[in-house]
């Protein structure tokens, strides 16, 4: 019998067998498979991808179980799958039917406007999205396996993950510099635990995997999320949305592999066909990153 | 291997996708030159050893081919130098993959069954003995293990009876990963560093 402590430590490292890898949004089993041909590291399985959940509007929830079992059938690499905030029952389900990772999403409509999910119940690992380190810490006290940026999904437009990926990296490099009796302060103004700002003090970076999501759509904004620190990257919207998927997503895995190397990321982002089109973060309405704080 | 020039070793460490920076962070803690590779240029520089580590092992053998390593690392392989596979790294010497094509270089004769133990929820951690090593940590995450092994080749460790280190010339393939526990042991062996 696996000890919760134990367990937990196995999630966080099937995170980091995913680093410096590129997770692809899917909707069928064939667009699974053309991602894992692409060289995606897992898919996050889900019925609509973010840009069409912003565009059909209304109340969005987890995935039909069938079609996850469809695209987990299809494929040898983890898959993904997301529950709303705060909805512990839909991870409940996700958990019976062995999904790999569940992301406790954003991009889905919440559950809950108050609380999020006691991470610490499950066997299986979650990623959660934060938009600084206050939130990264509070999501790993809950027990998340793995963070990203939250961006700001099925919009194309990189801007939020930016801020989120260089919010995130300052507030670290803030607690590394602050003496130690300096943390006690800091712990309660971020709202976490002590140990965790000690562990962000002592170490420099979290003690979870953490990964760029959110209005990633080039190859370039992949490897400029890979130089701001993410350890890989989420794409949503912006491959199967775009002119040529297979083209794009092998490029885009391409570019995180090699993200310093300006001359190989110039040839991949040649003919490349129509990326997604973007909506600028001041054209939307609904701001899916102020989901859950 | 004796290493009569002193210059430390140079080990070389696949950093395609996966947990690379684990191994690279121990191999440096042995004083180790270790270097990531990322790409045929990476190549040039002449190797003491090599490490493929664990992550995905379809997208690390799609990026070997399609950025211009596959040759000059088969090539590295075959001259007989030290080299540690982890879980996808072990997937990438196998000369057979079960209900698939072979993945990798297949310079060591033995059969793997990828996620031989399913989904995450079948990841495990254990001790157990690995010979010549003794009572080792090991990590197993959706990891494969050994279904068949050919001649010449030498089991090291069994789990539940299932085969999950072997040895074949100076190459060495782990279901588990080292670089995630406590211990160097693994890289004293395989680089007797």
């Amino acid at each position: 019998m696996t000890s919760k402590s134990e367990r937990y430590e196995l999630n966080k490292n099937l995170a980091q067998m995913l680093k410096g890898g590129v997770i692809m949004d899917v909707t069928t089993p064939e667009q699974a498979v053309i991602a894992q041909e692409a060289g995606a590291c897992a898919v996050m399985a889900l019925e609509r991808i973010p840009a069409d959940i912003r565009a059909a509007g209304g109340v969005s929830r987890m995935s039909d179980p069938k079609m996850i079992k469809g695209i987990q059938k299809a494929v040898t690499i983890p898959v993904m799958a997301k529950c709303r905030i705060g909805h512990f029952v839909e991870a409940q389900i996700l958990e019976a039917i062995e999904i790999d990772y569940i992301d406790e999403s954003e991009v889905l409509s919440p559950a809950d406007d108050v609380y999020h999910i006691n991470k610490w119940d499950f066997k299986v690992p979650f990623v959660c999205g934060s938009r600084d380190l206050g939130e990264a810490l509070r999501r790993i006290n809950e027990g998340a396996s793995m963070i990203r940026t939250k961006g700001e999904p099925g919009t194309g437009d990189v801007v939020q993950a930016v801020r989120h990926m260089r919010m995130m990296n300052a507030e670290i490099r803030r607690l590394v510099s602050m003496r130690e009796d300096e943390l006690f302060e800091a712990a309660k103004v971020l709202q976490v635990p002590f140990e965790l700002v000690k562990y962000v003090h002592e170490n420099g970076k979290l003690p979870v995997v953490n990964f760029a999501a959110g209005g990633v759509a080039t190859p370039a904004d992949a490897a400029l999320m890979m130089q701001l620190g993410a350890e890989g990257v989420f794409v949503g919207s912006g491959i199967f949305k775009s002119g040529n998927p297979q083209k794009r997503a092998n490029a885009i895995v391409k570019a995180v592999t090699n993200y310093k190397d300006a001359s190989l990321i110039a040839q991949l982002s040649e003919d490349l066909g129509e990326a997604m089109v973007g909506i600028n973060e001041n054209e939307i309405s609904l701001l899916m990153a102020e989901r859950g704080k | 291997m004796t290493n009569p020039s002193k210059r430390p070793m140079r080990i070389g460490v696949l950093a395609l996708q996966g947990a690379f920076i684990e191994h690279m962070d121990r191999l440096h803690s042995l004083k180790a030159d270790a270097i990531e590779l990322r790409c045929a240029a990476d190549l040039s520089a002449p190797l003491d050893g090599l490490v493929l580590p664990g992550g995905e092992s379809s997208v690390q053998m799609k990026l070997l081919r399609e950025l211009g390593m596959y040759d000059g690392l088969k090539a590295f392989i075959d001259s007989g130098k030290p080299v540690l596979g982890t879980c996808a790294g072990l997937i990438l010497l196998a000369s057979s993959v079960e209900g698939q094509s072979a993945l990798g270089f297949g310079t060591m004769p033995v059969t793997v069954r990828r996620n031989a133990y399913g989904r995450q929820l079948g990841s495990f951690h254990t001790c157990a003995p690995f010979q010549g090593v003794g009572d080792v940590p090991m990590t197993f995450i959706r990891a494969p293990y050994v279904t068949e092994v050919g001649s010449d080749v030498e089991v090291l460790s069994k789990v539940d009876g299932n085969i999950v280190a072997v040895k074949y010339g100076n190459q060495y393939g782990l279901s588990f990963h080292p670089e995630l526990d406590e211990g160097t042991w693994v890289y004293k062996l395989v680089f007797n560093l």
